[in-house]
């Protein structure tokens, strides 16, 4: 591990990356994070000047697709670069080191760059029989996420695990996993949701606050807006097949042959915040809907309980049962029509024998 | 009197006159101003293109063939409903501003008098004269108490909150730097995932239907049965007591 004034620059071409190299690379991130022509050469000159970010990367209960996805990013040196630099740090599962040596770094990193460096946090604490259902290094995952966040300068989410909880926290949530903004409430959190997020947008990610030492601008949720600011809905481009009305209605009729909306095959496009119809998948090969699936909405809270992956209208479960929007409702209208013309049965009858009445007494 | 503290003097007496004695002649209060009425038929317009309209946004009409650039059936559907919603908030809120300003049976379906007991012996006796428990209905100048109640929660809450919701998923489209998102965003702190805000969207058009059912119901029924205008007023805003013979 270099001493505190090595910089990005130092550890890329220590990994004997060219400099030609290394300026492609900060051009693509600069487009990739949505920024200006110039903001290539500030790139590049932050990675050469400014002291490197330490990046800790810590796992919980999850399933590594996050990782997986990371290595797969299709520009090489981001992988190459960025991994390298933060696998020197830490990183349980693609680090050199292990067992002690491996948990010492922690406690070294802690030390050294207290309040400087960034937890990267793949996965979620399950917080049940005192967290007992995630052991890392001998004890609760808990434990270790809490104590690297104290000294952390912030906190990037991966994936939907570590930022709503994903399937790990999917009814009934036997272990309470919990995501982490619910666990550490006093640092700045990122988060990159996705199952798993989209490798450039994590690599995007992770040289934003690296190179300028800062989170970029987040939205309400707390997810970064260059990535998560529109639906996959807003730039699908099957998009005119939905305002036209033309929807595949079959997996297996003339409408998925010609690709058309798979709306009503219960694509959530229009309900996910996510980048894969403009940044697409591996490498901007294609993404769902372009292989003709509908989305999932696998970067929103909560997309296990929603009920099918394929309904348009999704499930409620306040009720009890399992029903969705409309059954509910039109069985409470049904019922309450049928109320109502009954009420008006009565209302007719009695009306008919008061006016007898009232008939007899004149009488 | 039901309208208690606030109800103008000359009112009561025509409402009591009523009760009592024979009311000679066809007494007539002007109840409902021009501008209630006006904001309760668009409203009333604008809610039935949402429901038609929302229905079909939930669940699309049958897929045309073609060329999209030939067909816009979707857009214009959701048009109608987004356009419709505006109305509907922009009329929703000069109702609201009349209530300020208007008469005091416009202020009746903003609020439910919950601290005063003789409010809900008078619900009871509502509920008591739609169960065909009670001979007679006693008569109200504006809304009798239980459909004040119903009122409130039926309509100025729900449309309240078909508004908000209508408003974050609009906003959506707008995108997040929108003055939709700025003012109605907080939605999506309540449900994260918009398909959430869809679903409760979708469950308030189903509670709408109920409640206009019932509204429509009652407000012919009361017509005919307690012996004063309730559909004529809403025409042309004047309550007749038809208690003649
Ligand atoms: C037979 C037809 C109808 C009659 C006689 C009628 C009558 C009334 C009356 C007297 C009020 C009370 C107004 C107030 O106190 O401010 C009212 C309120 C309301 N009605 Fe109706 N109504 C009818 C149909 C409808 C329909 C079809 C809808 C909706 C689809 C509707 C929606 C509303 C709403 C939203 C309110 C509360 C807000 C407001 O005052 O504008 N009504 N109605
Ligand atoms: C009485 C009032 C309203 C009713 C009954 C109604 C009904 C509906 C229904 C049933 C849906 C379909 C939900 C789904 O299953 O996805 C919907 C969607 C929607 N509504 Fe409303 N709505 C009302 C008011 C509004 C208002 C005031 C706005 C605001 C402009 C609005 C904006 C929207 C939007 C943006 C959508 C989503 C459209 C899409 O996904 O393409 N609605 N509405
Ligand atoms: S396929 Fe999905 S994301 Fe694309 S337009 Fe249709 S509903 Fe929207
Ligand atoms: S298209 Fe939807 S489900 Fe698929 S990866 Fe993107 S956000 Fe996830």
């Amino acid at each position: 591990m270099g001493a505190g004034t090595e910089t990005f620059y130092d550890v890329i071409r220590r990994q004997g990356i060219t400099r030609r190299s290394f300026h492609k690379f900060c051009s693509l991130t600069a487009t990739s994070l949505g920024l200006g022509p110039l903001a290539a050469t500030r790139i590049a000159n932050a990675l050469e000047t400014k002291p490197r970010v330490p990046v800790i990367w810590m796992h919980g209960l999850e399933c590594t697709c996050c990782s997986e996805s990371f290595i797969r990013s299709a520009h090489p040196l981001a992988k190459d670069a960025i991994l390298s630099m933060i696998s020197l740090d830490y990183d349980d599962t693609i680090m050199a080191a292990a067992g002690h040596q491996a948990e010492a770094i922690l406690e070294e990193t802690r030390a050294k760059y207290k309040g400087q460096y960034i937890l990267a946090v793949e996965g979620n604490p399950p917080l049940n029989e005192d967290g007992m259902f995630c052991i890392d290094g001998g004890r609760p995952f808990v434990e270790k996420l809490k104590l690297m966040a104290e000294d952390a300068q912030a906190i990037i989410a991966w994936g939907a695990c570590a930022s709503w909880g994903c399937v790990q926290a999917a009814k009934p949530n036997p272990t309470q996993a919990t995501p982490i903004d619910k666990v550490i409430t006093n640092k700045p959190i990122i988060k990159v949701p996705g199952c798993p997020p989209i490798a450039e947008v994590m690599t995007g990610v992770v040289t934003f606050i690296t190179t300028f030492g800062r989170l970029p601008e987040l939205d309400r949720q707390g997810r970064p807006k260059m990535f998560y600011s529109q639906r996959i809905h807003d730039k699908c481009y099957r998009r005119p097949h939905f305002d036209a009305g033309q929807f595949v209605e079959e997996w297996d009729d003339e409408a998925a042959r010609k690709g058309f909306c798979l709306y009503k095959m219960g694509c959530k496009g229009p309900t996910t915040y996510n980048a894969c119809s403009t940044v697409r998948w591996n490498g901007g090969v294609s993404f769902p809907i372009q292989s003709g699936h509908g989305c999932i909405g696998c970067s929103e809270e909560g997309f296990w309980d929603k009920g099918g992956f394929y309904d348009r209208l999704t499930n409620i479960k306040q009720f009890g049962i399992e029903k969705n929007a409309d059954q509910v409702g039109m069985a409470a209208a049904g019922v309450v029509g049928a109320a109502v013309v009954a009420h008006a049965a009565v209302t007719a009858a009695k009306r008919l024998a008061t006016k007898r009445d009232d008939a007899d007494h004149t009488k | 009197m039901a309208e208690g503290d606030l109800a103008a003097p000359d009112l009561g007496a025509i409402a009591a006159d009523s009760h009592g004695e024979r009311a000679v002649g066809r007494p007539t209060v002007y109840v409902y101003e021009a501008p209630v009425r006006i904001c309760h038929w668009v409203n009333a317009l604008a809610i039935i293109v949402l429901m038609i309209t929302g229905y079909l946004i939930g669940s699309p009409l049958p897929s045309v063939a073609g060329e999209a650039s030939e067909h816009f059936g979707m857009g214009y559907i959701r048009f109608a409903h987004f356009a419709a919603g505006q109305v509907l908030a922009v009329f929703f809120l000069a109702r609201i501003l009349w209530a300020f300003v208007g008469n005091h049976h416009s202020r009746q379906i903003f609020y439910i008098p919950v601290h005063r007991k003789q409010f809900w012996s008078e619900v009871l006796h509502e509920i008591r004269w739609y169960a065909f428990l009670e001979r007679e209905p006693k008569m109200y100048v504006g809304h009798n108490p239980l459909a004040q109640t119903a009122m409130f929660t039926g309509f100025t809450l729900f449309v309240t909150f078909m508004i908000c919701t209508g408003f974050a998923l609009y906003s959506e489209g707008e995108g997040i730097d929108s003055w939709q998102h700025a003012l109605f965003g907080w939605v999506f702190s309540i449900w994260p995932n918009s398909q959430d805000v869809h679903t409760w969207h979708h469950v308030g058009m189903w509670a709408l239907v109920t409640f206009v059912t019932v509204h429509v119901y009652a407000a012919i029924r009361e017509d005919i049965m307690s012996r004063q205008s309730i559909i004529s007023s809403m025409i042309s805003g004047e309550r007749q007591f038809r208690d003649e013979v």
